[in-house]
């Protein structure tokens, strides 16, 4: 017996895998009681206010603004004061340099930012932590740049900026949907409102002390928090120049019926029912880490979260088998566990649209299968959920359920994959499994969606643009094409 | 009494590379002749062949496409003293030749100018490519009569989508003339589209069309911002063309934007 064999012999073996409590802690996040608005650099003290909780234990954390009218009229003009008097001044250079430093200050802030975020919106911290705060750093960083280069960037077209947007953000990447708003916003010389959503509004509210920090001239970002309502004042109100949105796809057209005929320029980032396409050469073990990635990561609280799961019939059945595998380790539980795989649902609401979709589902002929799982007992949880013997016809495929439900459907040829993955109003995204290059790049052509990732999933970075065709929205967010969102053109063309 | 009778030209719709009367067997009278006044069903019967002959045209390579629009050039050079009597005259005919040669040189182009390559932090060759967005529906403006259909017509053609064009209401003789042009250019059948008829009574039906991606609003009766309203039923692209202008970002108009995330490894 050699020296590493007698080790092994004498380790203790593991009689079964679970994993002992390893919570983040939770001190590094400071919170107030209550919570105002970030106006013309001060917080306003808000009229009327809500109680925003963690999803995960139904715990109150705060309390926060419910924006009306008129407060949401005064950022409005906080915005637009900082935009006429001074913020187009300064230096395309210095503009850049005030970004860097939010960059900077997020990374060195992360851990307290990825906690926040946890805490209040549910998802593990180990995404947060991997995920969400070092993309939303790099988005800063990556803009950054930009802001004293845009004329490279549009030759000839003499780019300006726009001057006050207004945006509003969703609750599934809180602090990075932040980032993907102001940074190209800021970079291009606008001055904004933002609302994040009503579930989710802390990590921007600790976001104005990271402005105060960089030393942000005043008015140039002012942050209202609220519902529905204090949304549709922002894209109302009368000094936005610029409404850009990023939500379910209901919202988004009556937002863009709302602007219609007001001359305010426009972009959506709505919904999406991707499919995520499976061939039978991909390499299975790799493809089913994608395909766990794709629906389950952030509770499938993702807008191109891969929901429609294509397989090519020859390997139906091991795919299958090894998901549902898959499915029984993945680890539900307390987002603040540094072990935890899938964390709480955002919301009450959102818990029980994904009920209501799973039920019909089930309804409509559809066999779900659920890995056994022991969920807490206060807070918001749902199983990770697999159906089998979908039709293209039920809900569960037409809809987006944004939750972790997967419904797999199957194909023969590529011809068949690439219809039945069309075959949605929506197109964001979608994903190709394959060791074939040729494939990849074939399929890429015919999916008619924004972005395409093959053999991967959910994979997001500053430089690259993302958004969507057809009811998914349009406008890119990322890149060099990022920018044209927040300019404007002496040719007067929006493209 | 003259020794011959001239036989005179019905003006008709131009559909899936066909010259059918519009169904309603309606006509109106503009610049002296009786034109087909289409109706919604024409809209639908159009959007249809749009959408049919979109993937054709779409896939065809861009040097394939550079070239049938170039032929369309060719086609109204040869007809320049027809097309003279149909708008202002001679000078419009060549402006809107050249153009239409400008952008045939556009369609290769494209990619390289808009599109990217993106530097992402990871292995993958991550590029952006720009792709047509579908149908477009657009409206041309009443004058110049046939600079203006022209103008709004080929940068959607250049970027490789399928066109449903109403023609200008008062001078509509030009576009049917184009249809002549279009139908002989070995540009597909149904790729492009032009209807005769009332603006006010066809926009509203091709704004709330549920396969329809884009409309181009911008020569609209003051009802632009209706328009609008009703393209956000399927989420559509709103474009304001104006009746006079060539760049490349007019094409861009009626793209989208394509990102490919692509595994590199041994």
């Amino acid at each position: 017996m050699t020296e590493l064999e007698h080790r092994q012999d004498r380790a203790p073996v593991p009689k079964d895998w679970t994993y002992a409590p390893a919570p983040e802690a939770r001190d590094i996040v400071r919170l107030e009681e209550q919570y105002g608005h970030f106006v013309g650099g001060e917080w306003l003290e808000p009229t009327e206010t809500y109680t925003t909780i963690s999803p995960a234990s139904e715990e109150p954390l705060a309390q926060v603004g419910q924006a009306t009218e008129a407060e949401v009229a005064r950022a409005v003009q906080a915005a637009r004061e900082a935009f006429g008097n001074g913020w187009s001044d300064v230096s395309p250079a210095e503009r850049a340099k005030y970004l860097f430093r939010i960059a900077r200050i997020l990374q060195e802030r992360s851990r307290e930012f990825a906690v926040l975020e946890s805490l209040n919106g549910g998802k593990p911290i180990k995404e947060s932590r991997d995920v969400d705060l070092p993309l939303a750093a790099a988005h800063f960083f990556y803009y950054a740049g930009w802001a004293d280069k845009l004329e490279y960037a549009f030759p000839n077209r003499r780019p300006r900026p726009i001057g006050v947007a207004g945006q509003i953000i969703p609750w599934n990447f809180p602090l990075l949907m932040l980032a993907w708003k102001i940074a190209p916003a800021l970079a291009a010389g606008n001055t904004v409102v933002l609302k994040p959503a009503e579930t989710t509004p802390l990590s921007a509210l600790l976001f104005c002390d990271v402005l105060r920090q960089a030393e942000l001239p005043a008015g140039v970002v002012n942050i209202v928090t609220g519902d529905g309502r204090t949304g549709a004042a922002i894209v109302k109100a009368e000094g936005i120049d610029k409404v850009a949105f990023t939500g379910s796809t209901e919202v988004g057209k009556a937002i863009q019926r709302e602007v219609a005929g007001t001359g305010k320029k426009l972009t959506l980032e709505l919904g999406g029912k991707a499919a995520n396409i499976i061939f039978d050469d991909a390499a299975l073990d790799q493809a089913v880490e994608g395909i766990v990635n794709g629906i389950y990561f952030n509770q499938g609280h993702v807008c191109c979260a891969g929901s429609r799961l294509l397989v090519q019939e020859s390997i139906y059945e091991p795919v299958v088998e090894k998901l549902k595998r898959r499915l029984g380790t993945l680890r539900v539980g307390d987002p603040l566990d540094k072990n935890s795989d899938v964390g709480a649902i955002n919301s009450k609401q959102q818990l029980e649209k994904i009920q209501e979709l799973v039920a019909a589902g089930e309804e409509e002929g559809a066999e779900i299968y659920q890995p056994p799982c022991r969920l807490p007992e206060k807070g918001y949880w749902f199983v990770p959920t697999v159906f089998t013997n979908v039709a293209q016809s039920y809900r569960i495929a037409q809809e987006e359920i944004f939750g972790p439900v997967l419904s797999i459907l199957t194909f023969r040829t590529p011809e068949e994959a690439v219809e039945k993955a069309n075959n949605t109003p929506y197109g964001l995204s979608a994903g190709v499994w394959t060791e074939k290059g040729s494939r990849i790049l074939w399929m890429a052509e015919r999916l008619r969606a924004g972005v395409i990732w093959a053999n991967t999933y959910n994979r997001f970075d500053p430089t690259s643009p993302f958004g969507g065709y057809k009811e998914s929205g349009f406008g890119r967010e990322g890149g060099r094409h990022g920018l044209a969102a927040y300019l404007q053109f002496e040719d007067g063309v929006h493209a | 009494m003259p020794d011959r009778l001239p036989v005179k030209k019905t003006y008709k719709l131009f559909i899936g590379g066909a010259f059918p009367r519009s169904e309603s067997g309606r006509t109106y009278e503009a610049e002296g002749q009786n034109v087909a006044r289409a109706s919604r069903k024409d809209v639908r019967d159009a959007v249809r062949a749009a959408r049919a002959a979109f993937p054709k045209w779409a896939g065809m390579t861009a040097y394939n496409r550079g070239q049938v629009l170039y032929r369309l050039a060719e086609m109204i050079e040869a007809r320049a003293a027809e097309f003279a009597e149909y708008c202002s005259g001679r000078d419009e005919v060549e402006r809107t030749i050249d153009r239409v040669v400008w952008y045939a040189g556009w369609t290769d182009k494209l990619a390289q100018v808009l599109g990217s390559s993106n530097p992402v932090a990871g292995p993958y060759f991550n590029f952006t490519v720009p792709e047509p967005t579908g149908v477009v529906a657009t409206l041309a403006p009443d004058e110049p009569a046939l600079l203006g259909i022209v103008t709004r017509i080929v940068p959607a053609l250049t970027g490789g989508n399928a066109v449903v064009a109403v023609a200008s209401e008062a001078h509509p003789l030009a576009g049917i003339e184009l249809a002549e042009a279009l139908a002989t250019s070995d540009v597909p059948g149904g790729v492009a589209n032009i209807l005769t008829g009332y603006r006010g009574e066809l926009a509203p039906w091709l704004a709330a069309h549920m396969d329809v991606n884009a409309i181009d609003v911008g020569a609209a009766n003051g009802d632009a911002p209706d328009l609008e309203r009703a393209a956000a039923a399927n989420v559509k692209r709103v474009v304001h063309g104006h009746a006079d202008t060539q760049s490349p970002w007019e094409v861009a108009a009626f793209l989208e934007l394509k990102t490919v995330w692509h595994p590199v490894g041994q």
